[in-house]
């Protein structure tokens, strides 16, 4: 199937940057219009720059410009804000959070919606939106659902989920991702440092993520 | 923000004793540490726009520093203080940062409620 417009899902700026920015790269170039539902501002995030740029109440201005560059560097153009707090996710109205998801899919009308697998996200707000993005999607008619991809990195996600059924090479996009994952440079300095001198060893995992993306199809009908 | 001056943080504590004030008390070791290793032991809280009034409030250590207020019925404490800072809203922001520059710990005060 060719997408026709895709929507992303993520509860923090910087959560489009790692394992998604080079698909994501492949399909506004394509020109396929690419929906961005960023929950957060990653207001409780404990990076503040390097140095120490940000307080924790100045934090979310920061972080709002930085995803706005993030969204110009990976041409997406709908980007669309939540106005929940960050690690709070988890313990808001999931029915109410899915079904202010499910108007945005009515309204957009995605061929793919890319989230996190919930349960096998690592933090609690990507488990949480993953869990309300199934429920959204879950309410929609078979006829209508657009297809899950989703991220999964915790320990033991290949042994529980098999292997991951959408593997993209992003090679071409390497310089750009980096640049994304840049343009979030008060929660990445510190990481860049370490992926900078990783690379210049020709770390295996590090080429690895910066060359290739994996999704798991969210088994939607289970 | 800047390093703590004790002296300076007592006088602001001075002048906010008795006034009703809005209190963001957090610590936090990131959402990953377990995941990074998983011997770690996460725990974290945080509390934002608890009111309160204080009747006496200190800060002691040579740093990092630790801050406690005493109200008519109760406590707050906050340990690992390093920095500080009154911004351009009159806020007490005080925070404790580790040796790369994460947040540890924040205690910040405000006479009006901090954003949601």
């Amino acid at each position: 199937m060719t997408d026709k417009h895709i929507l992303v899902i993520f509860p923090h700026p910087d959560d489009e940057a790692f394992g998604v920015s080079g698909t994501i790269l492949s399909h506004t170039d394509a020109g396929t219009p690419v929906t961005y539902i960023c929950l957060t501002l990653g207001e409780m995030g404990r990076n503040m720059g390097r140095p120490v740029m940000a307080n924790r109440e100045s934090l979310p201005d920061i972080r709002l410009k930085e995803l706005k560059e993030a969204c110009s560097l990976l041409g997406i153009e709908d980007l669309r804000r939540f106005g929940m707090r960050d690690k709070t996710v988890e313990f808001t109205d999931r029915d109410a959070l899915s079904e202010r998801l499910s108007d945005v899919i009515s309204e957009v009308n995605p061929t793919t919606i890319i989230t996190f697998y919930p349960g096998y996200a690592v933090h609690p707000d990507h488990d949480a939106t993953g869990a309300a993005v199934v429920d959204a999607v879950r309410k929609l008619p078979d006829e209508n659902r657009p297809g899950i991809h989703a991220i999964a990195f915790a320990d033991g996600s290949e042994e529980a989920l098999g292997e991951p059924d959408v593997v993209r090479d992003v090679r071409e996009y390497r310089e750009r991702k980096l640049q994304v994952i840049e343009a979030h440079a008060s929660q990445t300095a510190g990481l860049m440092e370490q992926v900078r001198s990783r690379m210049e060893e020709h770390d295996e995992t590090i080429e690895y993520m910066l060359q290739t993306e994996r999704f798991w199809t969210y088994p939607v009908e289970d | 923000m800047k390093t703590i001056d004790p002296s300076q943080v007592q006088e602001k504590l001075n002048e906010l004793s008795g006034e009703t004030v809005y209190v963001h008390l957090e610590t936090t070791n990131g959402a990953y540490a377990n995941h990074n290793d998983k011997a770690f032991f996460s725990a974290g809280a945080f509390i934002r726009n608890a009111q309160l009034r204080y009747i006496h409030g200190k800060i002691a250590g040579s740093g990092p520093y630790r801050v406690g207020l005493e109200t008519e019925i109760g406590w707050l404490y906050a340990e690992g203080l390093t920095d500080w800072e009154i911004d351009e809203e009159d806020r007490v922001l005080m925070a404790g940062h580790d040796e790369s520059g994460r947040l540890a710990v924040a205690l910040e005060l405000s006479q009006k409620p901090f954003r949601k």
